[in-house]
């Protein structure tokens, strides 16, 4: 017996009392459970954005490479010589909570989906992650059940289904324990004359379901995303979808070679809210109707009713509309590879999604009303939550003795430490192109067919953001074109990922707004248009949120197809540089802007004041002058400074293979312990045979850089002085070996 | 020299090989599809890594039913050259055609990295043109590479001088005896857990695995008999 419709049904379905009101309105009827179903997560956060739409508008989105920007399921960029490349990141924060492996593993099946339902082959995935630091005195068993789910699903789905995992980023913050956020980004190249959008044409043309059978698994999946967790979010788990990576690849395969038919008009793949959301946005991309008999949809088990089948987020499904007349083209090759594929409907030509179920229309909803017409928020907005205090402690006195310790804590701190063991789970090599994979700043894949590389980085500071959204969310666009710039790319577009609690605070909803503001204005200075992404909001349980975490992914060109430089010294006698100069920016409150750093967290057990200053026109003459001189051949090894600063950066630079040390003299006047570890963006660390000093410095000048000669490679000790006075000495080896088994044996406590 | 790269669904290492034979090595190479029932006129055949049908059951235990087992078979007992790489040497080994399994790692975990490997033995098709002075840098990527046999067989694969690649630096899975790659009793089908065809371009890294392939085809070129291709 269908249960009866009426407004406390709505709101149990997540849907506010004024949303059930629209919704009768615009009906101008009751709805059915099965439309209430429908319109419920069409309407939720996860899939209608209404409360970040308005401002999502202010991002950059266009530019000379852009060819498919936000709206659809991946955005689209042109790499020259008739490729193009489709990337986009998405979060699967929810699920991993709940079933950390199976959260994850979907998380990845269902970017890679995004990615191919446009017609290009996937060829890298990127993770960024945040846990609760797995030796959290009260959560860390659950912290580390987490990490380890959560990477082994990555790990199960990514080398399954053969595309590498190509880097990421891993960092660890308390609000994140009952929170973890799991973002995964994928890239795919293709023809560029070979895109396949998400719309459905042609009144006739046969609406065609593919892939796996409908079950009763994630059922309300989409909604459940849009909700902040209680203690009885366990209870949850099943719907938390489940993952056959096996069955992607056939699909994957077997889509590729479907649309090479040319008989395919439009294609989506089935994520959130499955066949509810592929059909109303097909239509409504496409201005027209679907017409579906639920009768005809594969089931994996008998008796589901209408609402289930609609809103079931099975995995591993599509949904194409092909040309009438030539679909058994398109079945013949599903066939091949073994897949379900059934003509489940038709396009209409009344902008109605009308669903059939044992000879009953269930439903019937215009599309645009579904999509277009959301609901859209303008959220009241205050200002944003810090999540701590402007005034902090006056900086220690430190000795050398007590830096090198210092150094060697942050080296073992989980935020710093070698990632290897996340990392080496992941297969980051098959497809043979990648040619600088974890444990550099960005990862390159080459492109054999268009002769060229992409690089990619994915970069994302809570911290900075809670002291400052505006500014943290500028300084990691700047990180990631950093990041980018190391390798020598060019970065020519963003995709972003907003992770952010409960946006009905308005103080959280300003941390929402200023991001967004920060980010838009840094993308645009980079020139890096933003061409998709997600938002996940509601990242709360139990009233605790995340700290606000935009994460964005930046895709960067280069003109050949050749290794890059490192970010490891090897070899000894080279010179070292550190561009950009020792302390970019204004001076006057550096006290203020250490309370941001790693140090401060990690070392002095709480964080203050502002995130760094960057001045992104100093930024972006960093950037040139280091394209430069890597396109030049000048540098052997190039290393963002980044988190933790100068000293973590060095060492980082001494840990390749084999082990190099250096020799290093830092002058000047402020204290050796702001010197060595202030977060100062804008520099990057070079090592440069000595014969080339010179070109370096040339173009240092050239583009109105510093570009102080800090010392030398060589030995088996770092060795650092600061202005004549303090000073240590750390063996490589030593550092190198706590840096890389401290977060290994972190998750094998009992 | 005529490289056939069988591809089974789940396969996912089978264009890195194509890719390696033709571009980097120059051989010719051609996918062989697993529902095929001939070898399409190959020199040697080459069984790529990847997850086939999932390997949901035990690695390789359904892809061994795959048609083309059937003229592989045949092609082997013929003499042909047969490699199996990772997911490869899987099925090679519960086809029948390599004595041992293979286990899940130690650490129960995937791991992907590169590792060092010597060769066991010069005397066979696919070692002989490996550098005697140093070892091979070579990745591997696996969860399930823990080679097993009771020590009877081991015993026997080492007296008959079988053991075709050992682990030369720490053993990376748990490996008996560190035993990276064996020999079959006529020493024509090797599978070895490391990807010699992801080592064949500086680019992305090694180009150690070319040893490999430079050995089958000197091997290759010395036999002229060419076995029945079926």
């Amino acid at each position: 017996m269908l249960p009866e419709v009426s407004e406390a049904v709505a709101i149990e379905h997540g849907m506010t009392s004024e949303e059930y009101g629209r919704l009768t309105e615009g009906l101008g009827r009751t709805p059915t459970i099965t439309e209430l179903g429908i319109v419920s997560v069409m309407w939720s956060e996860h899939c209608s954005y209404k409360s970040s739409r308005l401002h999502l508008k202010k991002l950059p989105t266009t530019g000379e490479r852009i060819l498919v920007g936000p709206g659809e399921n991946a955005g689209i960029v042109d790499i020259g010589g008739g490729w193009a490349a489709a990337f986009k990141i998405e979060s699967h924060n929810h699920p991993s909570y709940i079933e950390p492996f199976q959260g994850a593993a979907t998380g990845v099946g269902g970017i890679l989906r995004d990615i191919f339902t446009m017609g290009a082959r996937p060829i890298a995935v990127l993770d960024a992650l945040r846990f609760g630091p797995p030796d959290d005195p009260l959560h860390g068993p659950r912290n580390r059940r987490i990490i380890q789910g959560v990477v082994e699903g990555i790990a199960h789905y990514g080398n399954c289904i053969g595309v590498p995992t190509i880097g990421g980023e891993c960092v660890f913050a308390p609000c994140f324990s009952a929170n973890p956020l799991v973002n995964v980004f994928a890239l795919g190249v293709f023809r560029k004359d070979a895109i396949f959008l998400g719309l459905a044409k042609g009144v006739g043309n046969p609406v065609i379901y593919v892939g796996a059978k409908t079950g009763k698994d994630g059922i309300k999946g989409a909604s459940m995303a849009s909700e902040e967790f209680s203690e009885d979010s366990e209870a949850k788990r099943p719907n938390v979808q489940v993952g056959d990576p096996f069955l992607e690849k056939l699909l994957l395969e077997a889509c590729l070679e479907a649309m090479r038919t040319g008989a395919i008009l439009g294609i989506q793949d089935m994520g959130a809210a499955g066949l509810t959301c592929s059909t109303a946005e097909m239509g409504g991309r496409g201005g027209v109707g679907i017409e579906i008999d639920l009768d005809l949809v594969p089931q994996r088990e008998e008796g589901m009713t209408p609402y289930e089948i609609m809103l079931s987020e099975s995995q591993e499904r599509m949904l194409l509309v092909a040309e009438r007349g030539r679909e058994h083209e398109v079945l013949e090759v599903f066939r091949k590879w073994g897949l379900d594929a059934v003509e489940i409907g038709s396009v209409t030509s009344d902008r109605m999604l009308r669903v059939r179920h044992q000879g009953d229309v269930v439903a019937e909803l215009d599309t645009v009303f579904l999509s277009e017409d959301a609901p859209l928020y303008d959220r009241p907005c205050s200002t944003p939550r810090r999540t701590a205090p402007l005034a902090g402690p006056s900086l220690p006195e430190r000795t050398g003795r007590q830096i090198k310790a210092d150094l060697q804590r942050l080296l073992c701190s989980p935020d710093l430490s070698s990632k290897r063991w996340i990392w080496e789970q992941y297969d980051h090599q098959v497809r043979t192109n990648t040619t600088a994979g974890p444990g550099s700043d960005a990862a390159v894949v080459r492109i054999k067919e268009a002769g060229v590389s992409l690089a990619m980085s994915l970069d994302g500071n809570s911290r900075y953001c809670g002291l400052d959204p505006r500014l943290g969310a500028q300084l990691i666009v700047a990180e990631c074109c950093r990041n980018l710039s190391t390798v020598g790319a060019k970065p020519i577009a963003t995709t972003n990922n907003l992770n952010f609690g409960n946006p009905e605070r308005p103080e959280i909803m300003a941390q929402l707004v200023e991001s967004v503001e920060g980010m838009a204005a840094a993308c645009r200075h980079f020139g890096a248009p933003v061409t998709g992404g997600n938002v996940s909001l509601y990242n709360e349980t139990l009233g605790e949120g995340v700290d606000p975490s935009p994460v964005v992914g930046i895709v960067g060109i280069l003109d050949h197809t050749r290794r890059p430089p490192g970010p490891c010294f090897n070899r000894a006698g080279d010179c070292v540089f550190l561009l950009g100069g020792l302390l970019p920016g204004a001076r006057d409150d550096l006290e203020c802007r250490f309370g941001s750093s790693q140090f401060a967290v990690s070392i002095l057990g709480q964080s203050w004041g502002l995130p760094p200053v960057v001045d992104l026109a100093y930024e972006s003459a960093v950037h040139e002058a280091v394209r430069e001189i890597v396109r030049r051949g000048l540098a052997r090894s190039s290393h963002d400074v980044g988190t933790g600063g100068l000293a973590v950066a060095l060492a980082e630079c001494c840990f390749g293979d084999p082990l190099v040390g250096a020799e290093i003299t830092l002058e000047t006047e402020v204290p050796g312990v702001v010197a060595l570890f202030h977060e100062a963006p804008s520099r990057v660390l070079l090592s440069v045979p000595r014969e080339r000093a010179g070109e370096v410095e040339a173009v240092a000048r050239a583009s109105g850089i510093a570009a102080p000669r800090i010392g030398h490679t060589g030995g088996r000790h770092l060795a650092i002085r600061v202005d004549g006075g303090l000073g240590f000495q750390a063996s490589v080896e030593r550092l190198h070996a706590m840096w890389d088994s401290s977060f290994e044996s972190s998750l094998d406590v009992q | 020299m005529k490289f056939g790269v069988v591809i089974f669904p789940g396969s996912n290492c089978d264009h890195d090989a194509l890719y390696a034979l033709s571009c980097n090595l120059g051989h010719e190479a051609i996918e062989i599809w697993h529902e095929s029932e001939e070898l399409g006129g190959a020199d040697a055949v080459f069984l790529p890594g990847g997850f086939s049908y999932g390997d949901y059951l035990r690695c390789g235990a359904l892809a061994r039913f795959s048609p083309v087992i059937r003229p592989l078979r045949r092609f082997a007992s013929n003499g042909g050259l047969v490699i199996g790489v990772c997911n490869g040497f899987q099925i090679l080994c519960e086809a029948g055609l390599l004595d041992g399994a293979l286990l899940r790692n130690r650490d129960l975990r995937f791991i992907c990295r590169t590792v060092e490997i010597v060769p066991g033995t010069r005397a066979s098709a696919f070692t002989s043109h490996c550098p005697s002075e140093r070892p091979l840098r070579i990745p591997i990527a696996h969860g399930e590479g823990c080679y097993f046999a009771n020590e009877s067989v081991l015993d026997r694969l080492e007296k008959e001088d079988r053991i075709a690649f050992r682990y030369s630096g720490a053993n990376p899975n748990g490996s008996a005896r560190g035993i990276a790659g064996v020999l079959s009793e006529g020493r024509n089908v090797l599978g070895m857990m490391p990807h010699p065809e992801r080592a064949c371009d500086e680019a992305v890294g090694s180009t150690d695995g070319i040893a490999v392939f430079r050995s089958m085809a000197a091997a290759f070129a010395k036999s002229q008999v060419v076995p029945d291709a079926a």
